[in-house]
């Protein structure tokens, strides 16, 4: 019907001259956005270009980044990324999939929206100020108390005790992904909410009528029903992580760029690279090199959306389309 | 061969919870009380982190803070009033490319798009709100730092800020486009007039409250970011209005303050970013408002 | 069998307006017989609201064990309302709640003591949308609420879902599938009966389907009422219908409700469902069946 109305009013419209011109102008301002996005792409493969030749793959595996004697392997600003990314997703994951769960399932209506707002506030917060909170308030008291205590339990542990050994020192991996995690836990819940919105209510009225608890109808019926929903909504959440500078940059040291296995070493990330070192890239192979990170952080982040939007949309899409595959 | 359970039990089983089910009662609480706590968890950061704002920030706000430029490191006093107004300029700058752009797309969205075109800059609209801010700021830093300008500006901050405010303007208007009912249309284009004039006279008009909404909403976000402008305007100590200079920005402002081991830029940092979230906030409850308001109109 | 009228108190419909034309009368309430054993449900003065709104107000059955009761009426005269009252769903929707008293083999279902979890593993429901849980195979499907109950090992589960297939006649239609299998890749028909089946697995003693056959093709829903027919000898069955044809196919009683001007539903008239169809009490009753309004 919306189709049939649709190519009516344009039948209806086509005549007038300034139709025509309204309509040019409206399309060659939406033509803007492919024309952005190429340029992006094409001016950020142009100059990193004599990066990527120059180091080819070794760009992505080596971790010697030394400007003075021109050499760039980006390895470890990428261990930097995944593990501060992996440290968010964690921490923000279950917490923003009982946040979501809490809102959409468990609050009464009067609850609702005020906790939902609030949540949504977290999201408007400047990256900036997450930076000057995490490193003014979060930073030290991760380093008096939380690190050492990590340290004296968990760091004990055979093997996973890797994790939380060396001195404890407040600008690490930890806090950075803890800074991350708390400025993801929006995305995550605002968008698990609204998949959670779209399970059928009979899913959960078949579960409670077998006599399930609340409980249980969610974890049997609302969950299982929402999981690949939900798995978009934390790749989603996994990519503003990824992207994710200043809070970053202020937080994870900026000193090493070692990788080993403890949490508690200063280091880089991608993003805190380019925001750290953009001011001294002096020759041209050196601007050639941030460029170039910044060109592997949009790869990724584009494909991690590509990823996420896929897997929100087919829960989004409605019932069953993917359920037929075990069939 | 009927195994139905008679009277006795079905008083027992409705009347006693004992064992297994017991048990369960207890998992479903424990589960509530866990989904309730993370949601406090959330909730409490904000709080910890507006607390901490006002505290810190409040001490900081004088008038010289709001009309004074800083002063050398290590000197106590001055104020922010170059990073505001930068932020203003680039802001207003920002939004005279990127709300023009911005709405022509969403009008083609909603009025016009059809067909794989159409489909392709749906797609690419998400990819670009997608995309790290940082990635923005690099795109920029080499187009109109490195090759156009030759030294870090503010046009090119409030282009990188414009590249931010497109999908989000675009998003929302879009959305608002596609409640306007299709009969007002029609009404519209029976009375014979030309679809742009419907389009610009009847359409927009109605959808005027998304519109105001997309157009806060996004420089609400775009007023926030710090990465693209330190890239791309880099901040300045003293006032200028110059567009194709270093210009100062709060968030930039907030960064290099926070960083600096001056008690004085520390507590000024915080009186920044007290007034970026009051900022911020305020045009995110204008935009709820106004939200509120058309849907109790209509 | 004994012809009783019994008086309902209108004391619960303070929302009456004064002038209510067709003021309300007692509904016509033939109890049923109790000859058969097994579980009887008696619900006495029993209202329920959406939030301010009153849906039902003061219904009274008898609902007789191992028989087939329908319940039939125009669209929103409360019939879904009243049956979903019988296991306590009506109050997982928010804002709603229900008053009045459910006795199943004489316990009320909504006294204090009562858990609405152990109500509804006694009383199971069929819905309208046949609803299997998509990422569920179909034994997962017909053994999801014996797992709640726990206590069962693998062999057990695998006999017990078997006999439930085979009761909701399904069995033979998805033996070589039913361990790989979407519950969701089946037909309409057969997710209904798969929903049929997942109900039996529990051993319930009343079952309630909500217009259980409204989203199915004639076949399918001959198929539905044919198992309705044999599912009666062990349980007791409650059955909500728009369809006066499927009522009198399959029930032994009808219950025949109707919401007036205030839109709050009554009972109008109950009794054997041949003595309905053929010989009602009522105008309303007669002017429903007959096609004159609804």
């Amino acid at each position: 019907m919306a189709v049939e109305a649709e190519s009516r009013l344009i039948q209806a419209g086509g005549t007038d001259r300034g139709d025509r011109i309204f309509r040019g102008l409206v399309v060659l301002t939406a033509a803007c956005v492919p024309v952005l996005l190429i340029g992006i792409v094409i001016l950020l493969l142009l100059d990193a270009w004599p990066a990527v030749q120059r180091f080819g793959f070794g760009f992505l595996v080596s971790s010697e980044w030394d400007p003075v004697a021109e050499k760039f392997g980006a390895a470890a600003y990428i261990f930097g990324t995944v593990v501060t990314s992996v440290i968010a997703l964690l921490l923000a994951g279950p917490i923003g999939v009982g946040c979501a769960v809490f809102i959409a399932e468990y609050a009464p209506r009067w609850l609702r929206e005020p906790v939902s707002f609030l949540i949504t506030l977290l999201a408007a917060i400047p990256s900036v100020i997450y930076g000057l909170w995490g490193f003014r308030i979060l930073a030290p008291i991760m380093r008096a108390n939380v690190e050492p205590f990590l340290k004296g339990t968990v760091g004990q542990v055979p093997v996973v005790g890797a994790l939380f050994s060396g001195p404890a020192v407040g600008r690490d991996y930890l806090v950075a992904g803890v800074i991350l995690a708390i400025m993801i836990l929006p995305t995550i819940t605002a968008v698990s909410r609204e998949i959670l919105r779209a399970v059928p209510n009979t899913q959960r009225e078949g579960m409670l009528a077998l006599g399930a608890t609340r409980w249980e109808t969610i974890k049997r019926a609302v969950l299982p029903y929402a999981r690949t929903g939900i798995a978009g909504a934390a790749v989603l959440g996994l990519a503003r992580a990824l992207g994710e500078t200043m809070a970053v940059t202020m937080v994870i040291g900026n000193s090493s760029t070692r990788i080993g296995p403890s949490l508690f070493t200063p280091g880089y990330t991608l993003a805190s690279a380019i925001a750290n070192q953009f001011t001294e890239a002096d020759k041209a192979i050196y601007f050639s090199a941030i460029v170039e990170i910044a060109l592997v952080l949009l790869l990724v982040a584009a494909l991690m959306n590509v990823v996420a939007r896929f897997l929100v949309w087919s829960v989004a899409r409605g019932p069953l389309g993917s359920a037929t595959r075990a069939g | 061969m009927a195994v139905v359970a008679t009277s006795p039990s079905t008083a027992q089983t409705l009347l006693t919870a004992r064992g297994r089910l017991r048990r369960r009662a207890i998992v479903d609480r424990v589960a509530t009380a866990l989904m309730a706590l993370s949601a406090l968890a959330g909730v409490i950061v904000l709080l910890l982190i507006l607390i901490y704002s006002a505290i810190n920030g409040l001490p900081a706000l004088d008038l010289a803070f709001f009309t004074e430029r800083p002063l050398p490191p290590g000197e106590v006093g001055g104020g922010v009033a170059p990073a505001i107004l930068g932020t203003i300029e680039m802001l207003v700058v920002a939004a005279l490319i990127g709300v023009p752009i911005g709405m022509g797309t969403a009008i083609y969205l909603a009025e016009y798009g059809r067909g794989s075109f159409a489909r392709t800059v749906s797609f690419l609209i998400d990819l670009i709100a997608g995309l790290p801010s940082i990635v923005i700021g690099v795109f920029v830093w080499t187009w109109l730092v490195r090759h156009v300008v030759g030294h870090y500006n503010g046009l090119a901050g409030s282009v990188a800020l414009a590249v931010i405010m497109i999908p989000i303007v675009t998003r929302t208007v879009e959305e608002t486009l596609r409640l306007v009912p299709d009969p007002l249309r029609e009404a519209s284009l029976a009375l014979g007039i030309p679809r742009w004039k419907t389009i610009l006279r009847v359409v927009l008009p109605t959808a005027r409250a998304g519109i105001i909404t997309g157009v806060v909403l996004s420089i609400a976000r775009a007023g926030g970011e710090t990465a693209p402008l330190l890239l791309t305007a880099l901040g300045n100590q003293f006032f200028s209005y110059d567009l194709l200079q270093p210009m100062a920005a709060l968030p930039v402002q907030i960064y290099t303050y926070a960083r600096s081991p001056y008690a004085d830029w520390q507590v000024k940092a915080w009186g920044a970013a007290l007034i970026l979230i009051v900022l911020i906030g305020a045009l995110s409850l204008l935009s709820r408002w106004v939200v509120a308001r058309r849907l109790g109109h209509s | 069998m004994m012809m009783t009228h019994k008086q309902l108190e209108p004391a619960d419909q303070p929302q009456a307006p004064p002038q209510n034309p067709p003021a309300f009368e007692a509904a016509v309430v033939e109890p049923a017989p109790s000859r058969q054993p097994g579980p009887r449900v008696t619900v006495s003065d029993l209202s329920a609201w959406y939030g301010e709104r009153q849906a039902i107000a003061a219904v009274a059955l008898d609902i007789a064990p191992r028989q087939v009761t329908a319940i039939i009426g125009p669209s929103g005269c409360g019939k879904s309302t009243l049956i979903r009252c019988l296991n306590r769903m009506h109050e997982v929707t928010p804002g709603a709640h229900a008053k009045g008293t459910v006795e199943l083999n004489g316990v009320n279902i909504y006294a204090p003591n009562v858990d609405p979890v152990q109500v509804r593993r006694v009383v199971g429901m069929v819905f309208q949308k046949p609803n299997p849980f998509p990422m569920m195979t179909i034994f997962d499907n017909v053994v999801a609420g014996l797992l709640l109950q726990g206590g069962a090992s693998k062999r057990e589960l695998e006999e017990m879902a078997e006999q439930a297939l085979r009761q909701a006649a399904l069995f033979d239609e998805v033996k070589d599938v039913w361990k790989k299998a979407s519950g969701a890749s089946l037909s309409g028909g057969q997710q209904q009966r798969l929903c049929i089946a997942r109900t039996l697995a529990v051993r319930p003693e009343v079952i309630l389907m909500d217009e259980p056959c409204s989203a199915l093709d004639p076949i399918a829903t001959y198929r539905i009422e044919e198992l309705i027919g044999r599912l009666k000898a062990e349980f007791t069955i409650v059955i909500v219908t728009h369809n006066m044809q499927q009522a009198s196919r399959v029930s032994d009683f009808t219950a025949f409700m109707l919401a007036e001007e205030d839109r709050i539903g009554r009972l109008v008239e109950f009794g054997p469902t041949a003595r309905i169809f053929t010989n009602p009490t009522k105008q309303r009753t007669e002017d429903y069946i007959t096609g004159r309004f609804g």
